[in-house]
């Protein structure tokens, strides 16, 4: 047990925070998510700017133009990206779940297509799995796959789909087989988003901005080279872009997550001079946050020993998701009457916080997923 | 950056809980006089884990002994080794530890006005000195940790310091043991108990209590060995590591014995049922020493600067 950096981590760590200092601008610091993820042309020419600084799939191998890093290496990244709240690189879909999908269940050809485009952010990728009627319950997909030749007619229409207005591709699972048994008739492929037939809506949230976003297809022909595995193997290959979300999404949620506490403790500074029980919550918040990034470590020391994640990991986003909802009510609190107020941070955060709970994994599946794989309790289902 | 224990600790680990779960298997008499097996914990070297070899110890540090304390805690072991390794040893000269790590010597020591196992140590230490183990004893939530108050007579002053630190870091994996353990308990109920046809554990509102138990346990376990380490390490982190791991572990362990007790139903809530002994072991932890609003006073005051009194 060491949990200081070793001598690369911390060369690394230190470079990265020299070349973070000298290539963000002043003013582009202090990132509040949401729409901001795409709105801003910034976005884009930074996550350019990532990329030719060597820092876009870090842990990616190197002969598909990753640095072929360690994960360390990312939690690194993440932590430090956090500390000079820098915006992250516009991929996300594209870097921890179109991509890792791609180089396992991809062809040679779909990888030199795509992998380089999505680390240099020339390709934006979303996701199409969720559903009005498939929601936790993904093998419950209904959008048709229909084969006719060489090329897949897709028709349906999926939802809570974040980047799919500026997204060039759409990794997506759909129902090639309505006959087979469920689980079984899942097909998984990849789809243009400038094919005719491709109809993107935007959907409003209780913030007021639109992050998420319908797609409907009709019609859609996708040539069957674009398939993710064969079909009938969509839950598999869903499994791995899942399971590669899960994956890194402890590293990244706790980074965006000290983002906030430095927010909370600069608030009760300003604020809670002498109130002991709000310190106290405050105090809480700080150590939480402890508790979640040793707990990554943790993760991370197991994934590294062993290439499977460890079970504390599943941990990360349920906790995550309730404390983020809790600390930003706090800071809303804090703040009296102005809580109020649209302050551009507080508020935004607090209304922003109520999807964590329900968006990749509600904390209800996330504490059945506990109870089955990890307590090994009965199955409810 | 390395979060995992060496193959020579899990050995030790896996070691403690077999060995614990023979001598103090979970079926004993909890109710009969406690025996705390001293000689057979100074055969085995716990008693001078950290104590150099050339004084009859094996010369390993704290994280070995936050091995121990966590096993312990886990079988519920009632002797004063939190007393004899977690508050005194720091105090303690080169002679004071010989005689520890030989099992001749327990020790405890007054914090906040209480010596626990006054009764059953042999010294004292208070401030700095040394005191013969004389006064009242009273019995406390959990039978096996009675709380006296010590008679002064002459102290004795030793060489070593205070260790703040380190005592809480103790306490923290010991909360960590408990709520493990009332975890498991659950666990193995809901799966085994049956109601309305099916194991009580495919209900989600039982299920569901002990995927939020085992999440706090995880981070309770990451904040007690980071604490740990800090104090093996003498890293700047380790007061405040401490304080946060003894706040939010005890009150995790807690937390899972009463979602236990909940999910064992009536039996649950009997004498006979072990859980409620588990239960006081954690609401002693939380309580003794700084209680965990007090502990995240201190986090406040170390994370936000300290508060300006008007």
């Amino acid at each position: 047990m060491d949990l200081r950096d070793t001598p690369d981590e911390a060369a690394f760590r230190a470079e990265l925070r020299g070349w973070l200092e000298a290539s963000l601008p002043e003013e582009k610091r202090g990132w509040r998510g949401g729409s901001q993820r795409f709105d801003d042309a910034f976005g884009r020419e930074w996550s350019r700017k990532l990329f030719e600084g060597g820092y876009a799939g870090l842990t990616w191998p190197k002969e598909y133009g990753g640095a072929g890093a360690p994960y360390s290496y990312q939690a690194i990244f993440l932590e430090e990206m956090a500390r000079a709240q820098a915006p992250p690189h516009v991929g996300v879909i594209g870097l921890g779940m179109a991509g890792p999908t791609i180089m396992v269940h991809g062809t040679e050809e779909q990888k030199q297509a795509h992998l380089a485009k999505i680390l240099s952010a020339e390709e934006i990728w979303c996701q199409g799995f969720s559903e009005p009627d498939a929601g936790s319950d993904l093998a419950a997909v209904r959008t048709r796959m229909e084969r006719r030749g060489d090329v897949f007619v897709v028709n349906g229409q999926k939802v809570w789909s974040s980047f799919a207005h500026i997204a060039d591709w759409c990794i997506i699972v759909g129902l090639g087989d309505p006959d087979a048994p469920k689980y079984k008739g899942l097909t998984y492929m990849m789809i243009d988003m400038r094919s005719p037939g491709v109809e993107v809506r935007p959907l409003r949230q209780i913030t007021g901005e639109a992050e998420f976003n319908e797609i409907f297809f009709t019609d859609v022909e996708v040539p069957a080279s674009n398939l993710l595995g064969e079909e009938g193997q969509g839950w598999q290959v869903a499994m791995t872009t899942l399971l590669h979300e899960r994956g890194t999404l402890g590293f990244a949620l706790t980074a965006a997550l000290e983002v906030a506490v430095n927010k909370l403790l600069d608030l009760a500074r300003e604020r809670v001079n002498g109130d002991e029980l709000a310190r106290g919550r405050v105090a809480q918040e700080w150590i939480e946050l402890q508790a979640l990034r040793y707990t990554n470590y943790r993760a991370l020391t197991t994934y590294q020993r062993t290439g499977i994640p460890g079970p504390e990991g599943s941990v990360a986003k349920l906790r995550w998701s309730e404390q983020n909802q809790r600390l930003t009510k706090l800071g809303r609190e804090l703040l009296g009457p102005e809580g109020l107020l649209d302050d551009g941070w507080w508020h935004y955060q607090q209304l922003r916080s109520r999807g964590n709970t329900i968006e990749a994994g509600t904390s209800e599946v996330l504490r059945n997923i506990i109870a089955e794989r990890v307590l090994d309790l009965p199955r409810s289902r | 950056m390395d979060f995992s224990f060496t193959p020579e600790q899990q050995e030790l680990k896996k070691q403690a809980r077999a060995w614990l779960a023979g001598r103090y298997p979970l079926d004993r008499d909890f109710d009969a006089p406690g025996d705390d097996a001293w000689a057979e914990l100074a055969e085995l070297g716990w008693l001078g884990v950290s104590v150099a070899e050339d004084e009859g110890g094996t010369g390993l540090g704290f994280l070995e002994e936050a091995i121990l304390f966590e096993e312990l805690a886990y079988a519920l072991y009632p002797g004063p080794y939190l007393g004899t390794i977690g508050l005194a040893l720091p105090w303690l000269g080169a002679d004071e530890r010989r005689a520890v790590a030989a099992g001749e010597a327990r020790w405890s020591a007054e914090v906040r006005g209480f010596v626990p196992w006054l009764g059953s140590v042999d010294r004292v230490v208070v401030d700095g000195s040394a005191y013969e183990a004389r006064g009242e004893e009273l019995p406390t939530v959990d039978p096996s940790r009675p709380l006296g108050r010590l008679e002064h007579g002459d102290g004795t002053p030793l060489p070593g310091s205070r260790d703040v630190a380190r005592a809480r870091a103790a306490i923290a994996c010991e909360a960590v043991g408990v709520a493990q353990r009332a975890l498991e308990l659950g666990i193995e109920h809901a799966r085994t108990r049956e109601q309305f046809g099916k194991p009580i554990g495919v209900y989600q509102a039982v299920s569901h209590a002990l995927s939020d138990t085992y999440a706090d346990v995880e981070l309770a376990r990451s904040l007690a060995y980071w604490a740990a380490w800090c104090v093996a390490e003498g890293d700047e982190q380790a007061a405040v590591a401490a304080a946060a791991a003894k706040a939010f572990a005890t009150e995790a362990a807690v937390t899972a014995c009463e979602r236990s007790i909940q999910v064992h139903g009536g039996t649950g809530f009997t004498w006979e049922h072990p859980l409620h002994r588990f239960y006081k072991r954690a609401l002693w932890l939380e309580g003794f020493g700084a209680r965990p609003a007090q502990l995240r006073a201190e986090v406040a005051d170390a994370v936000l600067g300290a508060a300006v009194t008007a």
